[in-house]
């Protein structure tokens, strides 16, 4: 798994194949989608999803935290999927592991559970938006018109890029969607869809292949 | 006594007397066989007074069993349960069932039982069952998921399957099946008390198809008895006419419109009293329904449309004036093609392929509805090669060379619908259940471990369970599976069916009113302001809130017509093989549909082969898209799409290649960006049948193909949860889509029962691996036409253009997104 390096006013992101972004000036990782608890959300209402979709997602979050090491978590909303169930009670145990990390979220509109569980979970969150070193954070993407005082980065979109070939060839894969003013960041959660998005030429789109970052 | 002499017979024979109606000889016999309580199947064609057939016996048969009390005003409890395909058609069966039963002065009361059915009125069944009940496959589930269903059908005399050919070989059928299997448990457990009660009598009624044998045994199969045929000799006539271009040279060799054809069809709509225009599907009879109203806007008033996603009332409406004559054409759909008679139809035109033999007769059957009245019915062909089509349906329909239906065998998604139905209601044992679905046809061959394996995945929700699972559905309480959770037994009700579509929207008019649905992925395509047409109007779009639609009336010039997915229905083995004749011997035909196609099979000749009847043309041809293999076995598009994934994943083991496939009626296309190594010497290789259920094992895991069957699955198998009507927003929550969760179940249980059942079904429904088997066979013994003709060729087009695709490769994923990427920087 790869990262590569993306620059934005003087500072150095790099995409991850593991659906992150590490700020390497601030050694803050970045984070969006994770919907957390959807799979047990389905099965208490009878609807029978694998369990194990939940454990590759905090697999793959261990797996990013020991790669970078980063000193702070942004979450750019939608942490958990729904109401409380055990699968939270699970994020917990492992909260405790990292308790020494920092972890920030940007409310998004799955973000229901209530003050008190977050705060217990060591969870800082913030409704809106949030600024840190002149970049902006926030769940909803930026309107195509909106006029941006700062680079944001955003998730909710869960954004996907079809890729057409030769012989009518075409695939569609998670990706990093970045304009000059805004990036939006891919779904982190597996059990996730995606929102095939359309990308003008000056667009920066970054799509997920396998395990490889692949700039369109 | 003779059957003659009992007071029923003699009851109903003085009725149908006082209104000049002479009984057919199979209406008699079909009444003495119910009188006598025997069960059976009856097949007559439409037109000919089936339901009186049937009907009129068990009033025969309560009559002699209550000679002096028939007209007492005594509620009898359900005696007859009448199952139907369509809720259209409840209403006028039940319109003509109450007018026999005034005339004899009897108190029985019809009640109709369907989704559109008012709370008040089944509160009102609820508490008196009507004598009569005429119910949709779903509605009867829903009857089995109420607290003491049992009781229902505790004076049932006799379960009518209306249209059985229609649900044969379809999942709704399954539904009756197992509705069946259980009101005769029912019946078989109070037997155990008074060993006086018969079990119910069993009647299905039944249009002409290849293996009526087979359609009785499915029906019959709970009752484990073989049942009576009843066939009327009565032979419909139909007389079947081609609508023919002027010149061949200017008719298009592609396309599935038709509308070129569309002036000569007016003095034929002109000259009937009501003519049915059936167009195969929903978007292009709004297409037709424009181009008609441009060309002969006389007609204005006088042409309606009518397809499935339009409002049911607005429907109604076109019904009611079919049958008053107020319509001089309608344009229609499949929705169509069943129910009950509109007398003053007196035309069919069939616009494109009907694909099948069985089809076709049946919407020429639409017409001409008195008895012995000749069936008129006009194809018009949609492009040049339909010309042949037309050909082999004439001879087909003169053979009466009608397909087989074929019934589908252990669906789990159904079964465990069904099983969550009873949970809901009473609870079930699993020992009768089990005893009574391996009485049915669809489950006989379920085992022991496959049950377990189904109430394993209804209680613990699959496999590898933690400590911190919160799964609940099913729960064993007191030697019963039941569900309690109210919510879940709720979700479960609101699903109950197997008819699967896509996510409709509401359209509705901003000042209110109801227009019809849309499907969601058509809208999520278009800006507020954009024009679209639906039910024959043209509708500016306002905005999307809450699953409804909300549009005004527009007079833009400029509309988009909605194109609903799905209904490619492919052409039959039986047509397929007239065709294949029929072009076999073009060169030596008289008929005017092949002489008026004969300069395109010379260039055809000219550029490539006119193949024979045992011989399979493949053509090499590369344009600036890539390199195409052409492949025509006229075999329908199933079987074509498993043939092209096989022949590309034995291609694909020769060197790593990419293929993209498409196909039509005709034939296939693998396009590839490199040169594809079919060649002669292999040719007859590539085309074997040896290793053929391996090869096709093999090519379906490396496709989509399992991954469409998954969506109904899991629809019915109760995994996709679509929402409260009214109140979506809450259940959003508890959504994902289909090919979601065929990806969760892939990576993560890929022995789930639904999704092996997606893989079961493409090879049995969809690859038809016996069809397959026998194509090969004839290729193995026939002869291989391969040609590289410079240019497209008039076989070639109309699969060229086709646009949806099927994928296989054997390069790896990464390797083909650098390689595109690379080819894409050369350009």
């Amino acid at each position: 798994m790869l990262s590569i390096p993306y620059e934005i006013n003087g500072n150095k992101f790099w995409l991850s194949p593991g659906k992150t972004i590490f700020w390497e000036e601030e050694r803050i990782l970045i984070l969006s989608d994770l919907h957390l608890g959807k799979a047990t959300h389905f099965r208490k209402s009878g609807i029978a999803i694998p369990q194990q979709v939940f454990k590759e997602d905090m697999h793959r979050l261990v797996q990013e935290i020991q790669l970078h090491r980063p000193a702070q978590l942004i979450i750019v909303g939608d942490l958990f999927h729904s109401i409380e169930n055990n699968e939270n009670d699970f994020f917990l145990k492992w909260r405790n592991d990292f308790r020494h990390i920092p972890i920030l979220l940007v409310q998004g509109n799955h973000d229901i559970l209530n003050k008190k569980w977050y705060t217990n979970a060591g969870i800082k969150v913030i409704p809106g938006k949030y600024m840190h070193q002149g970049f902006a954070f926030q769940h909803d993407p930026p309107a195509a018109n909106e006029e941006l005082s700062n680079f944001t980065f955003a998730g909710h979109l869960h954004p996907g890029i079809t890729l057409k070939g030769f012989a009518k060839q075409s695939f569609r894969f998670p990706c990093f969607y970045c304009t000059a003013h805004f990036c939006i960041l891919p779904a982190f959660g597996y059990f996730t869809g995606l929102a095939t998005i359309k990308p003008k030429k000056k667009d920066a789109v970054f799509a997920i292949v396998e395990q490889t970052i692949i700039k369109v | 006594m003779k059957f003659e002499s009992t007071p029923g017979y003699q009851t109903i024979h003085h009725f149908l007397q006082t209104r000049s109606f002479q009984p057919f000889r199979f209406q008699r016999s079909c009444w003495e066989k119910i009188n006598d309580h025997q069960s059976g199947l009856l097949n007559a064609p439409t037109g000919f007074g089936k339901t009186y057939a049937v009907f009129l016996g068990a009033l025969i048969q309560f009559i002699n069993q209550n000679p002096n009390s028939f007209t007492d005003k005594k509620k009898r409890g359900l005696q007859v349960l009448w199952i139907t395909p369509l809720k259209a058609l409840s209403k006028d069966i039940a319109r003509a069932m109450e007018e026999v039963i005034g005339g004899l002065h009897m108190h029985w009361k019809v009640g109709v039982r369907n989704g559109d059915t008012s709370a008040t009125e089944r509160q009102q069944q609820q508490k008196q069952m009507p004598e009569i009940l005429l119910i949709t496959p779903e509605s009867l589930h829903l009857l089995l998921a109420q607290k003491n269903y049992a009781l229902v059908f505790q004076s049932l005399q006799l379960i009518v399957a209306d249209e059985w050919h229609e649900l044969l070989g379809s999942k709704r059928g399954v539904q009756i099946e197992l509705a069946i299997s259980r009101i005769l448990g029912l019946r078989r457990l109070e037997q155990q008390n008074n060993p006086l009660l018969k079990d119910p009598a069993i009647w299905g009624i039944s249009a002409t198809i290849g293996n009526l044998d087979v359609a009785k045994e499915v029906l019959l199969s709970a009752l484990q008895n073989k049942g009576e045929l009843v066939q009327s000799n009565k032979k419909k006539k139909i007389s079947v006419h081609t609508i023919l271009p002027d010149t061949i040279e200017k008719f298009p060799w592609a396309g599935h419109l038709g509308l070129a054809l569309l002036p000569k069809i007016l003095p034929i709509i002109q000259k009937s009293t009501t003519t049915l225009i059936f167009i195969n599907t929903r978007g292009m009879t709004e297409n037709w329904y424009q181009a008609l109203l441009a060309a002969a806007p006389e007609f204005a008033g006088a042409i309606a449309i009518h397809h499935g996603s339009m409002q049911q009332s607005l429907r109604n409406w076109v019904e009611d004036a079919l049958h008053t004559t107020k319509l001089k054409a309608v344009v229609c759909t499949a929705s169509l093609d069943l129910g009950v008679d509109f007398r003053p139809v007196e035309t069919i035109i069939q616009v494109g392929s009907p694909k099948g033999v069985a089809r076709f007769i049946q919407r020429a059957g639409r017409s001409g509805h008195q008895p012995n009245a000749v069936s008129t019915i006009y194809f018009l062909p949609t492009h040049s090669l339909e010309l042949l089509e037309a050909v082999a349906l004439q001879e087909a329909a003169k053979e009466n060379n009608i397909e087989n239906k074929e019934p589908l065998l252990l669906c789990f998604d159904v079964l465990i619908q069904y099983l969550c139905t009873l949970a809901i209601s009473d609870g079930f044992e699993p020992e009768t259940i089990f005893k009574e679905i391996k009485n049915t046809f669809c489950y006989r061959e379920i085992t022991r471990d496959e049950f377990e394996a189904v109430l394993q995945y209804l209680t613990m929700g699959g496999k590898a369970l933690t400590a911190y699972d919160e799964y609940k559905k099913v729960e064993w309480i007191d030697g019963k599976y039941h569900i309690r959770n109210r919510k879940i037994a709720m979700q479960h009700r609101l699903h109950i069916g197997t008819i699967v579509s896509e996510t409709m929207l509401k359209v509705k008019f901003s000042g209110g009113g109801f227009i019809g649905v849309i499907e969601e992925s058509f809208i999520a395509r278009l800006e507020p302001g954009a024009v679209f047409i639906l039910a024959g109007k043209k509708l500016e779009l306002m905005h999307t809130r809450d699953m409804t639609v909300t549009v005004r009336k527009s007079n833009s010039p400029k509309a988009i017509i909605p194109s609903w997915m799905g209904g490619r229905m492919s052409l039959t083995a039986n047509l397929g093989q007239k065709l294949r004749k029929v072009l076999g011997e073009s060169n030596k035909s008289t008929a005017i549909e092949i002489r008026k196609l004969q300069p395109l099979l010379n260039l055809q000749q000219e550029r490539s082969a006119v193949p024979a009847e045992d011989e399979l043309l493949i053509e090499h041809i590369q344009t600036k898209d890539g390199y195409h293999l052409f492949v025509y076995p006229f075999e329908g598009r199933l079987v074509h799409e498993a043939m092209a994934v096989i022949l590309a994943y034995r291609l694909s083991k020769i060197i790593p290649i990419s293929f993209s496939i498409v196909m039509n009626d005709y034939g296939f296309e693998l396009l590839s960006d490199q040169p594809i190594p079919l060649t002669e010497s292999n040719a007859k290789e590539l085309f074997t049948a040896d290793h053929l259920f391996t090869d096709m094992q093999k090519s379906v895991n490396s496709t989509e193909m399992a991954k469409r069957k998954f969506r109904d699955i899991a629809v019915i198998g109760g995994l996709i949860f679509q929402g409260y009507p009214g109140e979506q927003k809450k259940a959003r929550h508890l959504q994902s889509s289909a090919s979601l969760l065929y990806k969760v179940f892939s990576d993560y249980e890929p022995d789930n029962l639904l999704l092996k059942q997606a893989y079961t079904e493409v090879f049995a429904y969809q690859m038809e691996e016996q069809r397959l088997r026998d194509m090969l066979q004839r290729i193995d013994q026939g002869k291989i036409l391969l040609r590289y003709p410079e240019q497209l060729t008039p076989f070639c087009f109309p699969i060229k253009v086709d646009s949806i695709r099927e994928e296989l490769s054997s390069e790896k994923l990464l390797d083909r997104i650098l390689k595109m990427q690379q080819e894409a920087a050369i350009r």
